[in-house]
C-alpha cells in the first residue's frame, strides 16, 4: 500500500495503463498544456493536474493536446474507439457536457446497439465534477443523474483514492464506453492505495464504509464523507448506519442497497445533483418497489435544491446537502410513528 | 490514368448497384411495408464509388443520414442492407439501426449517421488513429452542404488540421440542406471548399456527377493526405440529389422541370455510359449485361429481406453492452 493523493492515483493509473498497453491515448484541452507558447509543452499539465508528467513519457502521438472543441474532443474519442484504439477523453469540467452531449449520447452510447452489437467502444470519458469551489453554476454541477440515465454507458463516481485506483483501472480496459465522474474538491485528498498494477474494482459493486442496523445511508463522491461524519456521530448514540457507497451509478448495486434495507428498514439517499429525476428519486423508488414489505419509514432523498448552483460561499454552502442536513433527515426517518 | 476494362466494369456496377438499390426503395417505401425515415443516395453515386474505388479496408468512412451509397460503395453487403432496412434480424445491424444506423466495422464503414454533422468529429478521431499507426491509411468523412453549417464541422476541420489528422472531408454539395437552398443556408453563398481552406487545408473541387472527375480528383487527394504528417485535405464534389430530403417529401421547393433536367443532364451512369461508349473502353452490351445483373440481385435482396427473420422482443434487450 502507498499514500496518494486521489489526483495522483488518476495520473498513476493513466501511466501504467498506457505503459501495459500501446492502444491506449489521451486527448483533451490543455492534457499536455502549454502547447504553441514560449512555456513550451508541459506547462501546465492538466488544469487538475491529472496528466502531469505523462507527456514527457509517452509524447504527442498518445499525448493528444487539443483545441476548446469539446464536441470534437468526444468525437473524436468515438472515431478511435471504433478504430481500434482504447481514448481517455478529458473533458475539463463536466458541466461542458452541454456543448458535446451529442457525441456522448447520441453516438459513443449508441454505436454498440445501432450497429447491432458488431462493435466496441472502449473509450474513457474523464470530467471534474462537483461544487465546493464557488465556481457557481456552469463550472460545479454534478452530472451524473443525466448520464446515468443513458442507456449504453457506465457511470462511475470514486470517493477514495484507491477506488480512484481500482475504478480507472477497469474502465480503462473495458470495452463498453464508461464516464469516469471525478469529485474536484477530492483531488487533494490522500488515502492508502494498493500497488497491485492490476488492482481493479468490477463495477456494480458497491463498498460499505460504515456499518450499522438501524438506518441506511448510500451516497458517493464528495458527500459520502459528510454521511460518515454523521453515522460516525450518531453511532456514540447508539445509532447504527450502514454507509454504502456506489461507486457506479450504472450499473447500480441494487443488490447491496436492497440487503441493507431489509434489515435497517429505513433509507436515506445523500445526492449532489437537483432532486427531480435524480439519483436519489431513482434509488427511493427502487426501494419502495423492491423493499417495501421491509420498510419502517418513507425513503429521503437529501438533495440540493431545485436551483442552478450559486456563487457566493454563503449560498454554495446553503445550497449544497450538509452534515447538519443529512444527520436532520437520519433523525426524521428515525423518529417516524 | 487508363482505368482497366474490370475497374471500369466494376465502377459501373458499383453506381447501377446503389442507383437500383434506392429507385427499388422509392418504390417499396410506398406500400407502406417499410418502417421509419429513408433518406435516398440516388444521383449521388459517383461520389461514393469514385471516393470508396481508391480504398481499401483499412481505410475507414464515416457516412451520414443519406448513407446507403457510402455503405455499399465501401462494401456492405447489399443483402445484409436490405435486411436491415426492411427490419429484420438478420440484417446488418438486426434490425436495431435500420436506414440511418447501417454500419460494418470490419469493412472500415463506421457508420451512417442520423445526427447532420456528426460524422466529422469521428473520422477526425479514425483519422488521428491513422496517424499513430503511420501506415498511410486515412479516415473520410462525408458530408452536405447542410452539415457544413454544423458547428461540429468547424471544430472538426480545425482539430483534424491541428493534430495532423489523416482525415478526408468530402463535402458534396448536392444544393439543398433538407428543404432550404445552398444559396440561402451557405452564408458565403460561394461554395464549401473555401471554408476549409480558410482552416488551413488544401482543397480539391471536382464534379460530383462525373465519376472520372472525382476518381481523379480523389486520387490527387489520397496521395497527399496518405503522406504520414501531411494531414488532413478536403474536397467539395458539386452533385445532385434526385428525390427528397426523405421518402415522402413533396419537394415543393424544386422549380419547375427540375427533377427532368438533372436526371436528363446531370446522369452520373449516363454520363458514364456515354463517356466509356464513346471512347469504345466499353460497349453498350456490356453495361446492359450489367444493368440486367444488378436489376437481378436488388429483386434477390428484396426477396429475402421480405421473407427474413423478424427481430423478436428478447432482441430489444442484447447488444447494449458488452457486460454489464
Amino acid at each position: 500500500m502507498a499514500k496518494m493523493m486521489y489526483r495522483d492515483a488518476v495520473v498513476s493509473t493513466i501511466a501504467e495503463e498506457m505503459a501495459r498497453d500501446e492502444n491506449v491515448v489521451c486527448l483533451g484541452e490543455d492534457i499536455v498544456g502549454g502547447m504553441g507558447t514560449p512555456g513550451g509543452p508541459e506547462a501546465i499539465g492538466g488544469i487538475w493536474s491529472t496528466s502531469t508528467g505523462l507527456f514527457g513519457k509517452f509524447g504527442a502521438d498518445r499525448m493528444i493536446d487539443t483545441p476548446i472543441s469539446e464536441s470534437a474532443i468526444m468525437g473524436a474519442a468515438a472515431g478511435l474507439a471504433l478504430s481500434g484504439k482504447r481514448p481517455i477523453a478529458e473533458l475539463m469540467f463536466a458541466d461542458f457536457i452541454g456543448v458535446s452531449l451529442d457525441q456522448i449520447w447520441n453516438q459513443l452510447a449508441k454505436f454498440r446497439y445501432m450497429f447491432g452489437g458488431k462493435t466496441k467502444c472502449p473509450a474513457v470519458i474523464r470530467m471534474a465534477y462537483g461544487a465546493g469551489y464557488n465556481a457557481a453554476a456552469q463550472h460545479s454541477q454534478a452530472v451524473h443523474q443525466i448520464l446515468t440515465g443513458m442507456p449504453g454507458l457506465k457511470v462511475v463516481m470514486p470517493t477514495t483514492p484507491a477506488d480512484v485506483k481500482g475504478l480507472l483501472r477497469t474502465a480503462i480496459r473495458d470495452d463498453d464506453p464508461v464516464i469516469f465522474l471525478e469529485h474536484k474538491a477530492l483531488y487533494g485528498v490522500s488515502g492508502e492505495v494498493p500497488d497491485d498494477p492490476d488492482y481493479m474494482i468490477p463495477f456494480g459493486h458497491a463498498r460499505l464504509s460504515r456499518a450499522g442496523q438501524d438506518v441506511t445511508i448510500v451516497s458517493t463522491g464528495l458527500l459520502l464523507g459528510f454521511c460518515e461524519a454523521v453515522a460516525d456521530k450518531l453511532a456514540a448514540e447508539g445509532i447504527g448506519c450502514d454507509v454504502i457507497d456506489l461507486r457506479t451509478t450504472s450499473p447500480l448495486d441494487e443488490e447491496a442497497i436492497l440487503d441493507s434495507v431489509e434489515v435497517t428498514g429505513r433509507l436515506i439517499v445523500v445526492d449532489e445533483a437537483p432532486p427531480r429525476c435524480s439519483l436519489g428519486a431513482d434509488i427511493c423508488a427502487l426501494v419502495a418497489e423492491k423493499a417495501f414489505a421491509s420498510l419502517k419509514a418513507p425513503p429521503l432523498s437529501v438533495n440540493p435544491p431545485h436551483t442552478p448552483i450559486p456563487f457566493a460561499r454563503e449560498l454554495e454552502s446553503a445550497y449544497l446537502p450538509s452534515v447538519d442536513k443529512i444527520e436532520a433527515a437520519v433523525r426524521k426517518v428515525l423518529s417516524y410513528r | 490514368m487508363q482505368l482497366s476494362r474490370e475497374a471500369l466494369l466494376r465502377a459501373y456496377r458499383q453506381m447501377k448497384v446503389i442507383r437500383e438499390f434506392e429507385e427499388r426503395l422509392h418504390v417499396d417505401i410506398q406500400t407502406g411495408e417499410i418502417a421509419g425515415f429513408t433518406h435516398l443516395y440516388c444521383g449521388q453515386e459517383a461520389v461514393a464509388v469514385g471516393v470508396c474505388e481508391h480504398l481499401s479496408v483499412e481505410d475507414k468512412i464515416v457516412s451520414t443520414h443519406r448513407g446507403h451509397g457510402h455503405c455499399l460503395a465501401k462494401g456492405c453487403d447489399v443483402n445484409g442492407m436490405m435486411k436491415e432496412i426492411w427490419g429484420s434480424r438478420e440484417g446488418l445491424c438486426k434490425g436495431k439501426g435500420g436506414s440511418m444506423h447501417i454500419a460494418d466495422v470490419d469493412k472500415g464503414m463506421l457508420g451512417a449517421n442520423g445526427i447532420v454533422g456528426a460524422g466529422a468529429p469521428i473520422a477526425v478521431g479514425a483519422g488521428i488513429s491513422c496517424k499513430i499507426d503511420g501506415k498511410g491509411h486515412v479516415a473520410i468523412t462525408f458530408s452536405g452542404d447542410g452539415a457544413c453549417n454544423q458547428g461540429t464541422t468547424f471544430e472538426a476541420m480545425n482539430m483534424a488540421v491541428v493534430t495532423k489528422a489523416a482525415t478526408i472531408f468530402v463535402f458534396e454539395n448536392n444544393h439543398y440542406s433538407e428543404h432550404t437552398g445552398f444559396e440561402y443556408a451557405v452564408g458565403t453563398n460561394k461554395d464549401i471548399a473555401s471554408r476549409a481552406e480558410a482552416f488551413g487545408m488544401k482543397v480539391w473541387r471536382g464534379d460530383g456527377t462525373d465519376f472520372f472527375s472525382v476518381f481523379e480528383t480523389m486520387r490527387e487527394v489520397l496521395e497527399y493526405v496518405r503522406v504520414p504528417g501531411n494531414g488532413p485535405a478536403a474536397v467539395e464534389f458539386d452533385t445532385e440529389r434526385f428525390f427528397g430530403h426523405f421518402e415522402g417529401d413533396p419537394q415543393r421547393y424544386r422549380g419547375p422541370g427540375e427533377l427532368d433536367r438533372i436526371r436528363a443532364e446531370r446522369d452520373c451512369l449516363k454520363k458514364f455510359r456515354e463517356s466509356v461508349t464513346a471512347a469504345k473502353l466499353l460497349a453498350h452490351e456490356d453495361l446492359d449485361a450489367l444493368d440486367a445483373e444488378v436489376l437481378e440481385a436488388i429483386e434477390e435482396s428484396v426477396r429475402q429481406a421480405k421473407a427474413a427473420d423478424r427481430p423478436t422482443a428478447e432482441d430489444v434487450l442484447t447488444d447494449v453492452y458488452i457486460s454489464y
